[in-house]
């Protein structure tokens, strides 16, 4: 075990999958010389060249395009989208290409490119910055959609995601990059759990909370304040978004009869609405309440100065787990 | 009709065609049409792919075409020539095609340029400094390409429009732009600084490349509406790689708009040298959808006022698109956030500093006699006057409130958000604190 950032785990699960397999390579703007603005690649065009780290022109529908064109050719590319707002231009790329060639080829062509981008906000940043774009691609047939929120499953999935046959866009909790965490780079990543499994975080027999990406940290702290008050709170990390591992979520709403969702994105066609459906749909009989979402809001991603409004915050989760309990909350007296 | 649009496309793909200076003939133009035809055919040969081929160029400028054996790109200078008026010593020199332009600049209008620049040299390091200071989040400094922003935008009129990049900060300050205004993003107090009717400039572009589309429908609307007035938009040789950049090339080509493109070649796209993106000079980008190229010294801000001002005559006069590659260099770091130190050579730095777009003015109003020490002084107290009004216009900015998030998404009620504020604002109200000043945690 090793204490490292979360994006050194990912720069460390990147060096295994370049060791193990020379038909793996690195594409993106940034990602050589500079090591990618946020470095999650940093020293790797040194020890494994150019032409497996590649700096590419600034063409995200050239990047991820070419990328097509090397799957063709054999080669499992794993492009690097600088942030979350500059993926769209690769997304004909992405939803026409690279999602549909192996049905349209009937099998004949696989397309194991791993997408990688950081996503989500909280950073302070400009405009397009900390968007959280995955159910576009969850919606999308043909993409396995994931996203790992410890430093642990940021180094084993990303290998996971790069040993896939299928296309896997790996979404990347930007403001957890710096967060440390114990990591065990000798862990085979076949025999860890597999990235499309979920994870419960915490136990607990109340509520179950769902969330993923930047947010499992504060449903984590969410649970532990909930603790002090005496209710105990079940965090599951969906890890995969498409497809979602509804079995566990199901199994702890089972137990619970609560769910409460929780995502930074905005709220309507999202993945808590997709995991909201599915288990009323599963365990309808289970359910003492109606299931809460506690997510971003229907806007453009805002300004930093009011970001804080926007991103699911410890208090405002809470207040959602008062409301599927039936306590008060801020909606006491509405009905949906 | 320009020849260029008749040239097998595979030529700029492959990169296998030797440099070949621009003929203006008649047989060049049957040449490129007839590979074209051929190549349609699939029945390119390989002695045909490595054939020179042949480009008009209507701009007169001399025109190149991509090619492994084209160094001009990699060194700069070696092919296109670079229009200069005013060399890095502050020497004048004379150039026949260009010097007609700017015949009319003054001794007075060349001080007020001067000022400008400095003002601008100014407001970027303010800002730079406000950055330091926690009080902008981000900033992208324009250090060292004050001139081809200063240039060019002071050959515009008012009713001309302007599409910029986040990075033409010292093109707002000059067309009027409140100096908070320029700030209001950079802090994080607002998505857009100002009203983009109110000074005919849009706000800036973050999406790489995106904004040439919009100027380039923009002009459409100017051609549609008969008016003589013009379309400039603003982006870096990084951009030039971007589909949107090469979609509004074709677009602007294809119906002739009013537009003018005006690249600012700055050397690096964060830590991407220029040759990463492009085999060729960047003027060439241009010349290959057919539309007229000059490439100029972007530290230069008489010779982009010249080309600035060629471009625009031609926009108005009916004459279609012109693209300008203005040769310049970012001094700084790409923003405030980025350390160059992990991927550029200072000697590069050293070489640009000799070529300072705001010292070869001062040399030549120094010449002429004009850099007096009133002068002097009158410029710095202009620029210490506009430093103060910028800090304090950052600093004094009432922050946004809490429901600000919900403003402005659309322009007519909507059901799903207004729902959502209705919630939002019941659990803010929970708190007993209708400011949800409670809200300190959101963003951890
Ligand atoms: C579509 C898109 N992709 C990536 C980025 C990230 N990015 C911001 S600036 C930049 C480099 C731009 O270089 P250039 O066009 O030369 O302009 P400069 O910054 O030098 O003014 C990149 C890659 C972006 N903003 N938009
Ligand atoms: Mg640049």
């Amino acid at each position: 075990m090793t204490q490292m950032t979360f994006a050194r785990a990912i720069n460390s699960g990147l060096r295994r999958s370049l060791d193990n397999d020379p038909k793996v390579l690195l594409m993106g703007e940034d990602i050589g010389t500079l090591g990618g603005v946020f470095r999650v690649t940093d020293g790797l065009q040194k020890d494994f060249g150019k032409h497996r780290v590649v700096d590419t022109p600034l063409a995200e529908s050239g990047i991820v395009g070419t990328a097509v064109g090397l799957a063709y050719r054999g080669y499992r590319p794993v492009v690097e989208i600088q942030f979350d707002g500059f993926v769209y231009p690769a997304f004909d790329q992405i939803v026409s290409q690279v999602a549909k060639m192996h049905y349209r080829s009937r099998g004949a062509v696989k397309m194991p490119i791993t997408i990688r981008i950081p996503f989500g906000g909280g950073i302070g940043s400009p405009e397009h910055h900390s968007e959280s774009p995955e159910a576009y691609f969850a919606h999308t047939a043909g993409l396995r959609v994931v996203t790992p929120a410890s430093p642990q499953d940021a180094h084993t999935m990303i290998q996971q995601a790069i040993s896939c046959d299928d296309p896997v866009v790996f979404f990347e909790p930007k403001r957890r990059y710096h967060d440390k965490g114990e990591v065990d780079e000798s862990l085979d990543p076949n025999s860890a759990p597999p990235m499309g499994q979920a994870r419960v975080v915490t136990d607990g027999s109340d509520v179950t909370l769902v969330a993923y990406g930047p947010l499992v940290k504060t449903a984590r702290d969410a649970a532990t304040a909930a603790a002090d008050e005496g209710v105990s709170v079940e965090v599951i990390d969906l890890r995969s978004l498409a497809p979602v591992d509804f079995a566990t979520v199901e199994a702890s709403v089972r137990k619970t009869g609560r769910l409460v969702i929780t995502h930074e994105a905005g709220q309507s066609g999202g993945l808590g609405a997709e995991v909201a459906a599915s288990i009323t749909e599963r365990c309808f009989y289970h359910l003492e309440a109606a299931p809460v979402r506690i997510t971003g809001f229907d806007v453009p991603y805002p300004y930093s100065k009011v970001e804080m409004h926007h991103l699911p915050n410890l208090d405002r989760i809470l207040d959602g787990v008062d409301r599927a309990l039936g306590r008060p909350n801020s909606l006491s007296g509405l009905e949906g | 009709m320009h020849c260029a649009q008749f040239l097998p496309r595979w030529l700029y793909h492959l990169n296998i065609v030797s440099m070949v200076t621009i003929n203006r003939g008649k047989g060049a133009r049957e040449a490129g049409k007839r590979r074209y035809h051929e190549s349609c055919r699939g029945m390119v040969t390989r002695r045909q792919k490595v054939a020179a081929t042949v480009v008009t160029d209507d701009a007169g400028q001399g025109g190149t075409i991509a090619g492994q054996d084209n160094n001009a790109g990699r060194r700069g200078g070696a092919g296109h020539s670079m229009v200069q008026l005013i060399t890095p010593t502050g020497e004048r020199v004379s150039h026949p095609e260009y010097d007609p332009w700017v015949r009319d600049v003054s001794d007075e209008q060349l001080c007020s340029l001067y000022e400008d620049l400095v003002v601008i040299r100014r407001i970027d390091k303010e800002a730079t400094a406000l950055q330091r200071q926690g009080e902008l989040g981000l900033w992208p400094p324009l250090l060292g390409q004050e001139a081809s922003q200063v240039g060019s935008v002071r050959s515009l009129r008012d009713d001309d429009f302007i599409f910029p990049s986040y990075r033409e900060n010292g093109v707002a300050y000059c067309r009027g732009v409140d100096l908070a205004d320029i700030l209001r993003v950079w802090r994080g107090a607002a998505s857009g600084g100002w009203d983009p009717y109110a000074v005919n400039m849009a706000i800036p572009q973050i999406v790489i490349g995106a904004q040439t589309l919009h100027a380039t429908g923009y002009a459409m609307g100017i051609q549609n509406d008969g008016a003589d007035s013009a379309a400039i938009v603003y982006f870096g040789d990084g951009a030039t790689s971007e589909g949107d950049v090469n979609e509004a090339m074709v677009f602007a080509a294809s119906f002739q708009v009013p537009l003018v493109l005006f690249c600012q070649n700055n050397h690096w796209a964060i830590s991407e040298p220029v040759r990463l993106q492009s085999h060729t000079q960047l003027v060439d980008r241009g010349a290959g959808f057919g539309i007229p190229s000059m490439r100029v010294d972007g530290n230069d801000v008489l010779a982009v006022m010249a080309a600035t001002r060629v471009a625009l005559d031609r926009a108005r006069r009916g004459g279609g698109p012109t693209f300008i590659e203005a040769v310049t260099y970012r001094m700084g770091p790409h923003t405030t956030a980025d350390d160059p130190t992990r991927y550029r050579d200072p000697n590069e730095l050293e070489d640009w500093a000799a070529k300072d777009p705001i010292g070869r003015v001062h040399a030549l109003l120094d010449r002429k006699g004009l850099f007096t020490a009133e002068f002097e002084a009158g410029v710095r107290t202009k620029a210490d006057a506009v430093a103060r009004e910028l800090r304090a216009g950052c600093v004094g900015m009432p922050d946004p409130e809490p429901l600000d998030v919900f403003k402005h998404v659309y322009s007519t009620p909507n059901s799903w958000l207004d729902r959502q504020q209705d919630h939002y604002s019941r659990y803010l109200a929970s708190f007993g604190d209708p400011a949800g000043a409670t809200q300190e945690e959101g963003a951890r």
